[in-house]
């Protein structure tokens, strides 16, 4: 499959959801001229990118800042959950004893700690690397444990009846073919992690996106806080590409986008 | 102890292409010798089950599927298992492989009890099993690097029987761009370059069409009788079990015992056409009564078996 095609089938299925996109911005932007919505309630999208070029040094700088943040916690967050995935599995007497409390310690929510993150930690990235951990970890060590756990039978037989050792099972067998789940798990946790990193900022921080729109919903400027909110998804949707990027190289044969084994319909 | 196997498998490789017609004429006439003076000189015995059980099930219900098997593979010997489906035939398989323990009897490899061992044998499971992430000759190799044989060490090998195989502009594929047949095919050259002498082949042909089947047997047979390797085959295919074996064990239904053990009297290098002889349509024909009988028993026991509960 050459660059090319892959670019115009990519093409293809991006487009109706682009002209969907188009098209309720249209919407919005009709229905507040035809209502008169005053602009601190309901910028048009129109307003809101005037803002947004106005103020476009300030927003880069704050994006820079975040995304930096961002990609820090999230390296380190799915970092640690693929360890403790890769730990619990090969030990399964600790999984039997963690991975109920793992689960449980879902219903805590992540958020809430941040406050005291910041109180133990400070304010520097140290507490938001730790919230963008806590918020990624989960996602990534699921899937993967799944993905581990889900290994094909007959392959697992095969290997031991030639004498694998257990470390040669795991890289050999086991790890790959848990990939695909493993990264459902960082598309996931990608997205969590911007979530993380603009709640870590509205917490405590002296730049970054979070920063900036606490800073505006003072200042009443809905049209700023709207802009911050695109850049938002516009850098969920960047490292969700980021992740299927790599997922593309390092998925191999025809097992992409959860799929097992067999597809690639062409 | 690897590299020799490897290096023997290619000495007598190289030697069945260098003097073809003289040599095999001559190796026909020593197997037509050795079969009609069989205990001659047998080759020492690879592999030996004697008195195998196993059981699955819980402690109050247990379901006994072997019930005392015993089997001998000599050194270059092909022998087949066949028996009624779901008599226990890849569970035996499992057991000499390590998989699982045997609840009693013993399992011999060169005279060494190998119960619960594993990792001595080259194995084909009944599905072919290849690894889709890997390439056809990555998963070729696989048995080989498990065993601390790099892979370059191994690549042009296996691209040689990989050819043999029918599987040259392949080498790079995935699996799932190949058919099933191509598939088993990738499978057993994996077994084949297994640096374990002895193989256990389980239903390797168990997915193919009747015509693509018998070419496959072809195929096996030649390459067999090149590399005379100890070979354990399961099947429920009489023809295929005659046509292939110089032992066939016929297995019982569940709990399964051997209930027949038949020498294939027919020379090497073989022939298709023996299955024409009134020989060969004489053994068919024992083993396919032998078989329905079996059938038709195990069939009338599971019967009971679910009328009961
Ligand atoms: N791990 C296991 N646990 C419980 N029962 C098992 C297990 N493995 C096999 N069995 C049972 O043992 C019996 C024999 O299975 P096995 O797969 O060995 O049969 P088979 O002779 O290979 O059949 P087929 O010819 O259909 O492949 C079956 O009734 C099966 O349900
Ligand atoms: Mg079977």
């Amino acid at each position: 499959m050459s660059f090319r095609t892959t670019l115009t089938r990519w093409f293809r299925s991006a487009w109706p959801p682009f002209v969907a996109v188009l098209f309720f911005l249209a919407l919005w932007e009709a229905a507040v001229r035809f209502f008169g919505v005053e602009s601190w309630i309901l910028p048009s999208p129109g307003v809101i990118a005037q803002e947004a070029s106005r103020s476009a040094d300030s927003l880069w700088m704050h994006t820079l800042s975040t995304l930096r943040l961002t990609l820090i916690g999230f390296v380190v967050g799915s970092a640690v959950g693929l360890l403790v995935a890769c730990l619990l599995h090969l030990l399964p007497l600790l999984k039997s004893a963690l991975y109920p409390l793992l689960i449980l310690s879902q219903n805590v929510p992540t958020i809430a700690l941040a406050p005291l993150l910041m109180i133990w930690f400070g304010f520097g990235l140290l507490p938001k690397i730790i919230v963008i951990t806590l918020v990624c970890f989960f996602p990534v060590a699921v899937s993967a444990m799944d993905g581990f756990a889900q290994t094909d039978r007959t392959m697992l037989n095969y290997m031991r009846m030639i004498g694998a050792k257990r470390i040669q099972i795991f890289r050999k067998l086991e790890f790959p073919h848990a990939l695909p789940s493993l990264f459902s798990g960082l598309r996931i946790a990608a997205t969590y992690s911007v979530m993380g990193a603009v709640i870590a900022e509205w917490i405590g921080a002296q730049k970054g996106i979070g920063y900036y729109m606490i800073l505006q919903k003072s200042a009443f400027r809905t049209d700023r806080i709207f802009a911050a909110i695109a850049i938002i998804v516009a850098l969920s949707l960047l490292l969700f590409l980021l992740v299927t990027l790599v997922e593309r190289l390092v998925v191999r044969g025809g097992r992409r986008g959860g799929h097992k084994e067999g597809g690639d319909p062409r | 102890m690897n590299e020799r196997n490897s290096e023997d498998l290619r000495i007598q490789k190289t030697a069945a292409r260098a003097d073809g017609p003289v040599q095999t004429s001559q190796r026909k006439n020593a197997e037509t010798a050795a079969g009609t003076a069989s205990a001659a000189s047998p080759a020492p015995i690879k592999l030996e089950l004697s008195g195998v059980q196993k059981s699955f099930g819980s402690r109050r219900r247990p379901l006994p599927v072997i019930g005392g098997v015993s089997l001998q593979v000599r050194e270059g010997e092909f022998v087949s298992l066949i028996g009624p489906s779901g008599s226990g035939k890849s569970t035996l398989f499992h057991l000499i492989g390590g998989l699982l323990q045997p609840d009693s009897g013993e399992i011999r490899l060169d005279g060494r009890v190998i119960n619960g061992e594993r990792g001595h044998i080259g194995y084909m499971p009944q599905q072919p099993a290849l690894f889709p992430w890997r390439t056809i000759e990555e998963n070729v190799v696989l048995d080989r690097e498990v065993n601390g044989i790099p892979r370059r060490d191994t690549l042009d090998e296996a691209r040689r029987w990989m050819e043999r195989a029918g599987l040259s502009g392949f080498e790079r594929a995935y699996p799932h761009t190949l058919s099933g047949g191509m598939q088993q095919r990738a499978a057993f050259v994996r077994a084949l370059l297994s640096p374990h002498e002895l193989m256990c082949l389980d239903e390797p042909f168990s997915a193919l069409d009747a015509f693509t089947r018998s070419e496959m047997q072809t195929w096996l047979l030649d390459i067999w009788e090149e590399t005379r390797r100890s070979v354990l085959f399961v099947t429920h295919h009489i023809e295929e079990a005659l046509l292939l074996s110089d032992t066939v064990y016929v297995l019982s239904g569940r709990p399964s015992s051997v209930l027949r053990r038949i020498e294939v009297p027919f020379p090497r290098p073989r022939r298709e056409e023996i299955a024409e002889t009134p020989e060969f349509l004489a053994l068919r024909r024992e083993l396919t009564g032998l078989m329905k009988e079996e059938q038709r028993k195990s069939r009338a026991e599971n019967g009971g078996r679910a009328a009961r509960g």
